[in-house]
Protein backbone atom coordinates (compact mmCIF):
# COMPACT_ATOMS: atom_id res chain seq x y z
CA UNK A 1 0.00 0.00 0.00
CA UNK A 2 1.20 3.62 -1.05
CA UNK A 3 2.18 5.17 1.95
CA UNK A 4 -0.12 8.29 3.39
CA UNK A 5 3.17 10.72 2.83
CA UNK A 6 6.54 9.95 1.38
CA UNK A 7 9.46 12.38 0.87
CA UNK A 8 12.14 11.37 -1.34
CA UNK A 9 15.90 13.33 -1.04
CA UNK A 10 14.78 16.23 0.41
CA UNK A 11 17.22 18.80 0.74
CA UNK A 12 16.88 22.70 1.91
CA UNK A 13 19.38 24.87 2.96
CA UNK A 14 19.97 28.27 4.41
CA UNK A 15 23.25 29.66 2.62
CA UNK A 16 25.85 27.79 4.25
CA UNK A 17 23.35 26.00 6.68
CA UNK A 18 21.89 22.69 5.70
CA UNK A 19 18.91 22.21 7.14
CA UNK A 20 17.20 19.26 5.68
CA UNK A 21 19.58 16.70 4.46
CA UNK A 22 18.76 14.03 2.22
CA UNK A 23 16.00 13.59 3.90
CA UNK A 24 13.93 10.27 3.41
CA UNK A 25 10.92 9.31 4.95
CA UNK A 26 7.67 7.68 4.97
CA UNK A 27 3.93 7.96 6.91
CA UNK A 28 1.66 5.19 6.89
CA UNK A 29 -1.49 5.43 6.39
CA UNK A 30 -3.02 5.53 10.12
CA UNK A 31 0.34 6.66 11.41
CA UNK A 32 1.26 8.00 15.31
CA UNK A 33 4.78 8.99 14.35
CA UNK A 34 6.35 11.32 15.92
CA UNK A 35 9.34 13.91 15.30
CA UNK A 36 12.03 14.31 18.10
CA UNK A 37 15.67 15.92 17.81
CA UNK A 38 17.47 18.29 19.70
CA UNK A 39 16.76 22.12 19.06
CA UNK A 40 18.38 23.51 16.07
CA UNK A 41 17.81 19.34 14.35
CA UNK A 42 15.50 20.98 11.40
CA UNK A 43 12.45 19.83 12.72
CA UNK A 44 10.29 23.06 12.15
CA UNK A 45 12.12 23.41 8.68
CA UNK A 46 10.88 19.88 8.06
CA UNK A 47 7.46 20.52 9.04
CA UNK A 48 7.54 23.68 6.94
CA UNK A 49 8.81 21.89 3.74
CA UNK A 50 5.86 19.30 4.12
CA UNK A 51 3.69 22.15 4.56
CA UNK A 52 4.36 24.12 1.88
CA UNK A 53 5.51 27.05 3.91
CA UNK A 54 8.78 26.41 2.29
CA UNK A 55 10.36 25.07 -0.86
CA UNK A 56 13.36 22.50 -0.85
CA UNK A 57 16.12 22.50 -2.57
CA UNK A 58 16.01 19.29 -4.12
CA UNK A 59 13.87 16.32 -3.36
CA UNK A 60 10.09 15.07 -3.45
CA UNK A 61 6.84 14.80 -1.40
CA UNK A 62 4.07 12.51 -2.35
CA UNK A 63 0.92 12.36 -1.01
CA UNK A 64 -1.17 9.41 -1.48
CA UNK A 65 1.52 8.43 -4.30
CA UNK A 66 1.05 12.07 -6.34
CA UNK A 67 3.84 14.62 -6.28
CA UNK A 68 2.54 17.99 -4.32
CA UNK A 69 6.36 19.56 -4.24
CA UNK A 70 5.29 22.08 -6.22
CA UNK A 71 1.83 23.07 -4.50
CA UNK A 72 1.52 25.85 -2.55
CA UNK A 73 1.00 25.91 0.81
CA UNK A 74 -2.95 26.57 0.60
CA UNK A 75 -3.00 24.12 -2.48
CA UNK A 76 -1.91 20.92 -0.68
CA UNK A 77 -4.77 21.49 2.53
CA UNK A 78 -6.90 21.18 -0.51
CA UNK A 79 -5.01 17.99 -0.88
CA UNK A 80 -5.04 16.53 2.50
CA UNK A 81 -2.41 18.04 4.31
CA UNK A 82 -3.27 19.99 8.02
CA UNK A 83 -1.61 21.29 10.05
CA UNK A 84 -1.15 23.29 13.17
CA UNK A 85 1.61 25.90 14.52
CA UNK A 86 4.26 25.80 16.88
CA UNK A 87 3.34 29.28 18.36
CA UNK A 88 -0.28 29.79 18.40
CA UNK A 89 -1.27 30.87 14.81
CA UNK A 90 -5.20 31.93 15.14
CA UNK A 91 -7.75 34.24 14.03
CA UNK A 92 -7.13 35.90 17.40
CA UNK A 93 -9.98 38.87 17.21
CA UNK A 94 -12.55 36.16 15.80
CA UNK A 95 -14.79 33.96 18.36
CA UNK A 96 -14.01 30.35 18.87
CA UNK A 97 -16.55 28.26 16.84
CA UNK A 98 -15.47 31.21 13.99
CA UNK A 99 -12.33 29.73 13.77
CA UNK A 100 -12.96 26.90 13.29
CA UNK A 101 -16.16 27.49 11.24
CA UNK A 102 -13.86 29.38 9.06
CA UNK A 103 -11.67 26.26 7.93
CA UNK A 104 -14.69 24.27 7.77
CA UNK A 105 -16.26 26.95 5.23
CA UNK A 106 -12.93 26.57 3.30
CA UNK A 107 -13.04 23.04 3.38
CA UNK A 108 -16.53 22.69 1.54
CA UNK A 109 -15.95 24.93 -0.65
CA UNK A 110 -18.29 27.41 0.41
CA UNK A 111 -16.10 30.24 1.90
CA UNK A 112 -16.69 32.21 -1.68
CA UNK A 113 -20.12 32.52 -1.43
CA UNK A 114 -21.51 36.30 -0.97
CA UNK A 115 -25.18 36.01 -1.25
CA UNK A 116 -26.38 34.04 1.80
CA UNK A 117 -25.04 35.19 5.85
CA UNK A 118 -22.37 33.09 7.19
CA UNK A 119 -25.50 32.12 10.10
CA UNK A 120 -27.57 30.87 7.77
CA UNK A 121 -24.99 27.84 7.03
CA UNK A 122 -26.08 25.72 9.22
CA UNK A 123 -24.09 22.43 7.82
CA UNK A 124 -20.80 24.69 8.56
CA UNK A 125 -22.07 25.05 11.67
CA UNK A 126 -23.05 21.74 12.88
CA UNK A 127 -19.92 20.17 11.87
CA UNK A 128 -18.41 23.33 13.79
CA UNK A 129 -19.69 22.31 17.14
CA UNK A 130 -19.65 18.82 16.90
CA UNK A 131 -15.82 19.53 16.75
CA UNK A 132 -15.77 21.83 19.43
CA UNK A 133 -17.97 19.33 21.57
CA UNK A 134 -15.46 16.54 21.03
CA UNK A 135 -12.78 19.21 22.43
CA UNK A 136 -14.95 20.51 25.35
CA UNK A 137 -14.26 23.77 23.89
CA UNK A 138 -18.35 23.97 23.32
CA UNK A 139 -19.15 26.16 26.21
CA UNK A 140 -16.35 28.73 24.77
CA UNK A 141 -18.16 29.11 21.69
CA UNK A 142 -18.67 32.59 21.55
CA UNK A 143 -15.16 33.23 23.04
CA UNK A 144 -13.12 35.71 21.45
CA UNK A 145 -10.01 33.55 21.10
CA UNK A 146 -7.53 36.42 22.63
CA UNK A 147 -9.80 35.62 25.72
CA UNK A 148 -8.81 31.85 26.22
CA UNK A 149 -6.65 30.91 28.04
CA UNK A 150 -2.78 29.46 26.39
CA UNK A 151 -4.10 25.89 27.07
CA UNK A 152 -7.48 26.06 25.03
CA UNK A 153 -6.13 28.50 22.44
CA UNK A 154 -3.69 24.84 21.79
CA UNK A 155 -7.37 23.49 21.74
CA UNK A 156 -8.86 25.81 19.21
CA UNK A 157 -5.57 25.48 17.10
CA UNK A 158 -6.08 22.11 16.77
CA UNK A 159 -10.01 22.20 16.10
CA UNK A 160 -8.96 24.10 13.27
CA UNK A 161 -6.91 21.52 11.82
CA UNK A 162 -9.59 18.56 11.97
CA UNK A 163 -12.00 21.15 10.58
CA UNK A 164 -9.85 20.52 7.53
CA UNK A 165 -10.42 16.72 7.80
CA UNK A 166 -7.03 15.89 6.83
CA UNK A 167 -5.97 12.63 5.78
CA UNK A 168 -2.52 13.66 7.03
CA UNK A 169 -2.64 15.83 10.18
CA UNK A 170 1.24 17.78 11.36
CA UNK A 171 1.03 18.82 14.60
CA UNK A 172 3.78 21.33 15.31
CA UNK A 173 4.69 21.10 19.39
CA UNK A 174 0.57 20.31 20.18
CA UNK A 175 1.88 20.79 24.02
CA UNK A 176 3.98 23.86 23.42
CA UNK A 177 3.77 26.32 26.15
CA UNK A 178 0.50 24.77 27.96
CA UNK A 179 1.30 24.58 31.67
CA UNK A 180 2.30 20.75 32.43
CA UNK A 181 -1.32 21.01 34.84
CA UNK A 182 -3.31 21.56 31.51
CA UNK A 183 -1.49 19.06 28.92
CA UNK A 184 -4.05 16.73 29.60
CA UNK A 185 -6.74 18.60 27.84
CA UNK A 186 -4.15 18.22 24.34
CA UNK A 187 -3.75 14.89 24.94
CA UNK A 188 -7.02 13.99 25.62
CA UNK A 189 -7.55 15.50 22.31
CA UNK A 190 -5.39 13.97 20.38
CA UNK A 191 -6.22 10.46 21.59
CA UNK A 192 -9.82 11.01 20.51
CA UNK A 193 -8.82 11.53 16.79
CA UNK A 194 -10.00 9.86 14.32
CA UNK A 195 -8.09 6.54 13.81
CA UNK A 196 -7.42 6.86 10.02
CA UNK A 197 -5.33 10.20 10.01
CA UNK A 198 -1.93 9.32 9.53
CA UNK A 199 -0.43 11.75 12.03
CA UNK A 200 3.02 13.29 12.57
CA UNK A 201 3.73 15.09 15.46
CA UNK A 202 6.65 16.79 16.69
CA UNK A 203 7.04 17.07 20.20
CA UNK A 204 9.66 17.85 23.25
CA UNK A 205 7.27 16.14 25.93
CA UNK A 206 8.92 13.03 26.24
CA UNK A 207 5.88 11.65 28.30
CA UNK A 208 3.56 12.59 25.52
CA UNK A 209 5.67 11.01 22.86
CA UNK A 210 6.14 7.85 24.51
CA UNK A 211 2.43 7.67 25.13
CA UNK A 212 1.44 7.86 21.27
CA UNK A 213 3.75 7.05 19.07
CA UNK A 214 3.79 4.11 17.61
CA UNK A 215 6.89 5.01 15.45
CA UNK A 216 9.50 7.62 16.37
CA UNK A 217 12.23 9.07 13.64
CA UNK A 218 15.01 11.36 15.23
CA UNK A 219 16.21 13.93 13.49
CA UNK A 220 19.89 15.49 13.91
CA UNK A 221 21.62 18.36 12.07
CA UNK A 222 19.12 18.17 9.56
CA UNK A 223 19.15 14.62 8.76
CA UNK A 224 17.37 11.09 9.92
CA UNK A 225 19.71 9.78 12.76
CA UNK A 226 17.62 6.84 13.11
CA UNK A 227 13.43 5.38 13.03
CA UNK A 228 12.24 3.05 14.91
CA UNK A 229 9.52 1.56 17.45
CA UNK A 230 9.67 3.92 20.93
CA UNK A 231 11.78 1.22 22.76
CA UNK A 232 13.87 0.54 19.94
CA UNK A 233 14.71 4.55 20.24
CA UNK A 234 14.72 4.92 23.82
CA UNK A 235 17.27 1.78 24.14
CA UNK A 236 19.45 2.97 21.10
CA UNK A 237 22.65 4.45 22.15
CA UNK A 238 23.07 7.21 19.73
CA UNK A 239 19.62 8.51 20.50
CA UNK A 240 20.49 8.30 24.15
CA UNK A 241 23.69 10.18 23.57
CA UNK A 242 22.62 12.89 21.53
CA UNK A 243 19.10 13.28 22.64
CA UNK A 244 17.84 11.87 25.41
CA UNK A 245 20.80 12.53 27.48
CA UNK A 246 20.33 15.87 26.95
CA UNK A 247 17.01 16.85 28.04
CA UNK A 248 16.56 13.90 30.61
CA UNK A 249 19.89 14.86 32.44
CA UNK B 1 -9.29 46.91 14.16
CA UNK B 2 -12.68 45.88 14.64
CA UNK B 3 -13.63 45.39 18.05
CA UNK B 4 -17.59 44.80 17.32
CA UNK B 5 -17.31 41.85 14.89
CA UNK B 6 -16.45 39.14 16.95
CA UNK B 7 -18.29 36.10 15.04
CA UNK B 8 -19.80 35.60 11.52
CA UNK B 9 -21.25 32.44 12.40
CA UNK B 10 -23.54 33.25 15.04
CA UNK B 11 -24.01 36.83 14.10
CA UNK B 12 -28.38 37.80 13.85
CA UNK B 13 -28.24 39.84 10.17
CA UNK B 14 -31.51 41.34 11.06
CA UNK B 15 -31.35 44.65 10.43
CA UNK B 16 -30.99 46.27 13.13
CA UNK B 17 -33.32 49.84 14.31
CA UNK B 18 -30.41 52.23 13.72
CA UNK B 19 -29.33 50.42 10.85
CA UNK B 20 -32.42 52.52 9.36
CA UNK B 21 -31.42 55.89 10.95
CA UNK B 22 -29.34 57.11 7.34
CA UNK B 23 -32.23 55.97 5.23
CA UNK B 24 -34.68 57.69 7.10
CA UNK B 25 -32.19 60.82 7.60
CA UNK B 26 -31.91 60.88 3.78
CA UNK B 27 -35.46 61.13 3.15
CA UNK B 28 -36.15 63.85 5.69
CA UNK B 29 -33.65 65.95 3.79
CA UNK B 30 -35.16 65.80 1.05
CA UNK B 31 -38.73 67.39 2.25
CA UNK B 32 -37.05 69.46 4.53
CA UNK B 33 -33.74 70.62 2.33
CA UNK B 34 -34.97 71.26 -0.89
CA UNK B 35 -32.41 74.12 -1.75
CA UNK B 36 -29.70 71.75 -0.50
CA UNK B 37 -30.21 68.55 -2.51
CA UNK B 38 -27.60 69.39 -5.56
CA UNK B 39 -25.27 68.75 -2.39
CA UNK B 40 -27.24 66.14 -1.44
CA UNK B 41 -26.33 63.81 -4.06
CA UNK B 42 -23.06 64.45 -4.08
CA UNK B 43 -23.01 63.66 -0.78
CA UNK B 44 -25.03 60.51 -1.37
CA UNK B 45 -22.23 59.97 -4.42
CA UNK B 46 -19.39 60.52 -2.57
CA UNK B 47 -20.65 57.52 0.06
CA UNK B 48 -20.98 55.22 -2.39
CA UNK B 49 -17.21 56.13 -3.33
CA UNK B 50 -16.22 55.86 0.49
CA UNK B 51 -18.02 52.84 0.91
CA UNK B 52 -15.78 50.86 -1.90
CA UNK B 53 -12.78 52.08 -0.51
CA UNK B 54 -14.21 51.06 2.91
CA UNK B 55 -14.69 47.54 1.30
CA UNK B 56 -11.01 47.57 0.48
CA UNK B 57 -9.51 49.25 3.34
CA UNK B 58 -11.64 48.49 6.25
CA UNK B 59 -12.51 45.06 5.38
CA UNK B 60 -9.78 43.75 3.37
CA UNK B 61 -7.23 45.39 4.60
CA UNK B 62 -5.78 46.63 1.59
CA UNK B 63 -4.36 50.02 1.63
CA UNK B 64 -5.25 52.06 -1.17
CA UNK B 65 -4.28 55.54 -2.41
CA UNK B 66 -5.52 55.43 -5.78
CA UNK B 67 -9.48 54.55 -5.52
CA UNK B 68 -10.38 57.94 -7.12
CA UNK B 69 -9.16 55.59 -10.97
CA UNK B 70 -12.13 53.52 -10.32
CA UNK B 71 -14.50 56.16 -9.82
CA UNK B 72 -12.90 58.40 -12.58
CA UNK B 73 -12.64 55.41 -15.26
CA UNK B 74 -16.35 55.22 -14.13
CA UNK B 75 -17.21 58.53 -14.56
CA UNK B 76 -15.91 58.99 -18.31
CA UNK B 77 -17.18 55.41 -19.18
CA UNK B 78 -20.72 56.96 -18.64
CA UNK B 79 -19.39 60.77 -20.09
CA UNK B 80 -18.27 58.84 -23.14
CA UNK B 81 -21.35 56.28 -23.80
CA UNK B 82 -23.22 59.53 -23.97
CA UNK B 83 -21.23 61.86 -25.72
CA UNK B 84 -19.54 59.89 -27.78
CA UNK B 85 -22.27 56.90 -28.65
CA UNK B 86 -25.38 58.44 -28.14
CA UNK B 87 -26.15 55.87 -25.36
CA UNK B 88 -27.63 58.18 -22.83
CA UNK B 89 -30.12 55.29 -20.93
CA UNK B 90 -29.06 56.13 -17.01
CA UNK B 91 -29.23 52.25 -15.91
CA UNK B 92 -27.34 51.24 -18.89
CA UNK B 93 -24.80 53.75 -18.49
CA UNK B 94 -24.28 52.94 -14.63
CA UNK B 95 -24.00 48.94 -15.38
CA UNK B 96 -21.29 49.72 -18.24
CA UNK B 97 -19.59 52.29 -15.80
CA UNK B 98 -19.58 49.22 -13.31
CA UNK B 99 -18.81 46.87 -15.45
CA UNK B 100 -15.74 48.51 -16.81
CA UNK B 101 -14.54 49.45 -13.37
CA UNK B 102 -14.67 46.21 -12.13
CA UNK B 103 -12.92 44.85 -14.98
CA UNK B 104 -9.99 47.18 -14.68
CA UNK B 105 -9.71 46.60 -10.87
CA UNK B 106 -9.51 42.89 -11.59
CA UNK B 107 -6.65 43.44 -14.05
CA UNK B 108 -4.81 45.75 -12.31
CA UNK B 109 -5.65 43.63 -8.91
CA UNK B 110 -4.01 40.23 -10.24
CA UNK B 111 -1.10 42.18 -10.14
CA UNK B 112 -0.78 44.89 -7.71
CA UNK B 113 -2.29 42.77 -5.26
CA UNK B 114 1.06 40.44 -5.12
CA UNK B 115 2.49 43.42 -3.06
CA UNK B 116 1.06 44.80 0.22
CA UNK B 117 2.35 47.71 2.71
CA UNK B 118 4.67 50.73 0.87
CA UNK B 119 4.76 49.19 -2.52
CA UNK B 120 1.36 48.39 -2.32
CA UNK B 121 0.33 52.24 -2.06
CA UNK B 122 3.11 53.64 -4.72
CA UNK B 123 1.57 51.04 -7.05
CA UNK B 124 -2.23 52.47 -6.60
CA UNK B 125 -0.71 55.90 -6.82
CA UNK B 126 0.98 55.33 -10.15
CA UNK B 127 -2.29 53.57 -11.74
CA UNK B 128 -4.41 56.44 -10.92
CA UNK B 129 -1.69 58.49 -12.34
CA UNK B 130 -1.58 56.75 -15.26
CA UNK B 131 -5.43 56.73 -16.01
CA UNK B 132 -5.02 60.76 -15.16
CA UNK B 133 -2.39 61.01 -17.45
CA UNK B 134 -4.68 59.17 -20.36
CA UNK B 135 -7.79 61.12 -19.75
CA UNK B 136 -5.89 64.20 -19.95
CA UNK B 137 -3.85 63.31 -23.02
CA UNK B 138 -6.86 61.35 -25.00
CA UNK B 139 -8.81 65.06 -25.43
CA UNK B 140 -10.68 63.41 -28.62
CA UNK B 141 -12.43 61.18 -26.22
CA UNK B 142 -12.16 62.98 -22.88
CA UNK B 143 -12.09 66.62 -23.16
CA UNK B 144 -8.89 66.85 -21.54
CA UNK B 145 -8.16 69.38 -19.27
CA UNK B 146 -11.20 71.62 -20.32
CA UNK B 147 -13.34 68.43 -19.23
CA UNK B 148 -15.93 66.37 -21.06
CA UNK B 149 -19.52 68.22 -22.19
CA UNK B 150 -22.09 67.31 -24.25
CA UNK B 151 -23.02 64.87 -21.36
CA UNK B 152 -26.97 64.09 -21.86
CA UNK B 153 -29.05 61.94 -20.05
CA UNK B 154 -32.41 60.58 -20.85
CA UNK B 155 -34.94 60.13 -18.56
CA UNK B 156 -34.50 57.23 -15.43
CA UNK B 157 -36.83 54.37 -17.25
CA UNK B 158 -38.03 56.83 -20.15
CA UNK B 159 -39.72 58.50 -17.66
CA UNK B 160 -38.08 60.66 -14.55
CA UNK B 161 -36.20 63.56 -16.32
CA UNK B 162 -33.29 65.07 -14.26
CA UNK B 163 -34.64 68.79 -13.04
CA UNK B 164 -32.81 71.53 -11.79
CA UNK B 165 -33.21 71.46 -8.13
CA UNK B 166 -31.77 67.86 -8.30
CA UNK B 167 -34.54 66.52 -7.17
CA UNK B 168 -34.65 63.16 -9.27
CA UNK B 169 -30.90 63.30 -9.29
CA UNK B 170 -31.32 63.30 -5.56
CA UNK B 171 -32.98 60.30 -5.11
CA UNK B 172 -32.21 58.09 -8.50
CA UNK B 173 -28.60 58.43 -6.07
CA UNK B 174 -30.77 57.49 -3.07
CA UNK B 175 -32.11 54.50 -4.93
CA UNK B 176 -28.51 53.15 -6.20
CA UNK B 177 -26.80 54.09 -2.37
CA UNK B 178 -29.59 52.16 -1.37
CA UNK B 179 -29.17 48.73 -3.54
CA UNK B 180 -25.21 48.59 -3.20
CA UNK B 181 -25.44 49.25 0.86
CA UNK B 182 -27.87 45.84 0.96
CA UNK B 183 -25.41 43.95 -1.34
CA UNK B 184 -22.15 45.33 0.69
CA UNK B 185 -24.18 44.49 3.94
CA UNK B 186 -25.01 40.94 2.77
CA UNK B 187 -21.49 40.03 1.26
CA UNK B 188 -20.06 41.20 4.57
CA UNK B 189 -22.09 38.62 6.64
CA UNK B 190 -21.48 36.03 4.23
CA UNK B 191 -19.16 33.55 4.45
CA UNK B 192 -16.65 35.52 2.11
CA UNK B 193 -17.59 38.14 4.76
CA UNK B 194 -16.00 36.20 7.28
CA UNK B 195 -12.96 35.23 4.88
CA UNK B 196 -12.00 38.95 4.78
CA UNK B 197 -11.67 38.47 8.37
CA UNK B 198 -9.72 35.93 8.75
CA UNK B 199 -7.10 37.31 5.98
CA UNK B 200 -7.09 40.88 8.32
CA UNK B 201 -7.25 38.58 11.22
CA UNK B 202 -4.29 35.98 10.50
CA UNK B 203 -2.86 35.64 6.77
CA UNK B 204 -0.96 32.73 7.55
CA UNK B 205 -3.47 31.20 9.02
CA UNK B 206 -5.92 31.96 6.46
CA UNK B 207 -3.72 30.34 3.99
CA UNK B 208 -3.16 27.40 6.46
CA UNK B 209 -6.71 26.36 6.04
CA UNK B 210 -6.42 26.10 2.58
CA UNK B 211 -8.19 29.45 1.33
CA UNK B 212 -6.07 30.83 -1.72
CA UNK B 213 -5.96 34.61 -0.26
CA UNK B 214 -4.12 36.59 -3.09
CA UNK B 215 -7.50 35.49 -5.62
CA UNK B 216 -9.85 36.88 -2.70
CA UNK B 217 -8.24 40.16 -2.58
CA UNK B 218 -8.41 40.03 -6.05
CA UNK B 219 -12.17 39.69 -6.18
CA UNK B 220 -13.00 41.89 -3.37
CA UNK B 221 -10.96 44.55 -4.91
CA UNK B 222 -12.63 43.98 -8.22
CA UNK B 223 -16.40 44.21 -6.37
CA UNK B 224 -14.89 47.63 -5.16
CA UNK B 225 -13.66 49.27 -8.39
CA UNK B 226 -17.18 48.29 -9.50
CA UNK B 227 -19.16 49.82 -6.82
CA UNK B 228 -16.40 53.00 -7.27
CA UNK B 229 -17.29 53.01 -11.40
CA UNK B 230 -21.34 53.11 -10.55
CA UNK B 231 -19.78 56.30 -7.63
CA UNK B 232 -18.20 57.92 -10.77
CA UNK B 233 -21.57 57.31 -13.32
CA UNK B 234 -23.74 58.96 -10.67
CA UNK B 235 -21.55 61.72 -10.82
CA UNK B 236 -21.40 61.86 -14.38
CA UNK B 237 -25.39 61.77 -14.66
CA UNK B 238 -26.03 64.68 -11.77
CA UNK B 239 -23.70 67.14 -13.34
CA UNK B 240 -23.79 66.05 -16.81
CA UNK B 241 -20.16 66.87 -16.97
CA UNK B 242 -16.95 64.86 -16.47
CA UNK B 243 -14.02 66.60 -15.13
CA UNK B 244 -10.26 65.53 -14.87
CA UNK B 245 -10.45 65.93 -10.89
CA UNK B 246 -13.03 62.71 -10.43
CA UNK B 247 -9.41 60.78 -11.31
CA UNK B 248 -7.05 63.09 -9.42
CA UNK B 249 -4.63 61.69 -6.59
CA UNK B 250 -6.51 64.88 -4.38
CA UNK B 251 -10.19 62.96 -4.54
CA UNK B 252 -8.52 59.33 -3.28
CA UNK B 253 -7.07 61.55 -0.47
CA UNK B 254 -10.00 63.11 0.30
CA UNK B 255 -12.24 59.90 0.50
CA UNK B 256 -10.25 58.61 2.57
CA UNK B 257 -10.33 61.52 5.21
CA UNK B 258 -14.13 61.12 4.95
CA UNK B 259 -13.36 56.96 5.63
CA UNK B 260 -11.11 58.03 8.50
CA UNK B 261 -13.74 60.49 9.88
CA UNK B 262 -16.69 58.11 9.96
CA UNK B 263 -14.37 54.89 11.33
CA UNK B 264 -13.02 52.36 8.79
CA UNK B 265 -14.45 49.24 8.88
CA UNK B 266 -17.51 49.74 10.60
CA UNK B 267 -19.71 50.16 7.35
CA UNK B 268 -21.73 53.01 8.63
CA UNK B 269 -18.14 55.22 9.03
CA UNK B 270 -18.28 56.16 5.37
CA UNK B 271 -22.10 57.66 5.35
CA UNK B 272 -21.51 59.45 8.84
CA UNK B 273 -18.13 60.41 7.90
CA UNK B 274 -18.88 61.73 4.05
CA UNK B 275 -21.74 63.31 5.21
CA UNK B 276 -19.67 65.24 8.02
CA UNK B 277 -16.65 66.30 5.71
CA UNK B 278 -18.81 67.47 2.75
CA UNK B 279 -21.28 69.63 4.98
CA UNK B 280 -18.57 71.09 7.36
CA UNK B 281 -16.44 71.99 3.85
CA UNK B 282 -19.96 73.42 2.29
CA UNK B 283 -20.71 75.96 5.57
CA UNK B 284 -16.95 76.45 6.01
CA UNK B 285 -16.48 77.32 2.24
CA UNK B 286 -19.42 79.72 2.93
CA UNK B 287 -18.14 81.21 5.75
CA UNK B 288 -14.52 81.52 5.24
CA UNK B 289 -14.27 81.10 1.55
CA UNK B 290 -10.24 81.74 1.86
CA UNK B 291 -9.58 79.37 4.51
CA UNK B 292 -11.96 76.47 4.66
CA UNK B 293 -9.32 74.02 4.24
CA UNK B 294 -7.62 74.91 8.07
CA UNK B 295 -10.65 74.26 9.57
CA UNK B 296 -10.99 71.07 7.71
CA UNK B 297 -7.57 70.29 8.64
CA UNK B 298 -8.82 71.18 12.59
CA UNK B 299 -11.33 68.72 12.32
CA UNK B 300 -9.27 66.27 11.53
CA UNK B 301 -6.68 66.37 13.60
CA UNK B 302 -8.94 66.65 16.52
CA UNK B 303 -11.03 63.45 15.22
CA UNK B 304 -7.18 61.43 14.77
CA UNK B 305 -6.33 62.79 18.55
CA UNK B 306 -9.83 62.38 20.18
CA UNK B 307 -11.75 59.98 18.20
CA UNK B 308 -9.56 56.86 17.52
CA UNK B 309 -12.00 55.22 15.30
CA UNK B 310 -13.46 58.14 13.80
CA UNK B 311 -17.04 59.51 14.89
CA UNK B 312 -18.73 56.02 14.49
CA UNK B 313 -15.85 55.28 17.40
CA UNK B 314 -16.31 58.22 19.21
CA UNK B 315 -20.06 57.15 19.37
CA UNK B 316 -19.01 53.74 20.82
CA UNK B 317 -16.85 54.72 23.15
CA UNK B 318 -19.56 57.16 24.34
CA UNK B 319 -21.92 54.80 24.82
CA UNK B 320 -19.96 51.99 26.54
CA UNK B 321 -18.94 54.95 28.99
CA UNK B 322 -22.34 55.91 29.75
CA UNK B 323 -23.95 52.15 30.07
CA UNK B 324 -21.15 52.05 32.87
CA UNK B 325 -21.99 55.00 34.77
CA UNK B 326 -25.25 53.86 34.50
CA UNK B 327 -24.55 50.72 36.14
CA UNK B 328 -22.39 52.27 38.83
Amino acid sequence: MTPALEVKGLCRSFGALIVADHIDFQLERGARHALIGPNGAGKSTFVNLLAGRLRPDAGRILLDGQDITRLSAAHRVKRGIGRTFQTNTLFRHLAVLDNVALAIAERMGVSGQLFRAASAHQEVIEEARALLTMLNLMALEKTVVRDLPYGQQRLVEIAIALGLRPRVLILDEPAAGVPSHESYLIFDAISQMPADIAILFIEHDMDLVFRFARRITVLASGAILMEGTPKEVESDRKVREIYLGESRG
Amino acid sequence: MHPHISTFYLASVRVRAAELLPWIVALAAFFLFPDFLSLGARILIYILLVLSLDLVIGYAGIVTLGHAAFFGIGAYTAGILSAHFGIKDPLLQLAAAGTVACLVGFGTGLYVLRTSGLTLIMLTLAISALCLEVANKATSWTGGADGLSGVTIAPILGYFRFDLWGKTAYLYSLAVLFVVWWLVRTLLNSPFGASLAGIRDNRTRMEGIGALVNRRLVQVYSISAGIAGLAGALLTQTNQFVGLNALGFELSGEILVMLVLGGVGRLYGAFIGTAAYLIAQDQLAKKFPEDWYLGVGILLVGVTMFARGGLLGALDSLTARLRRALKL
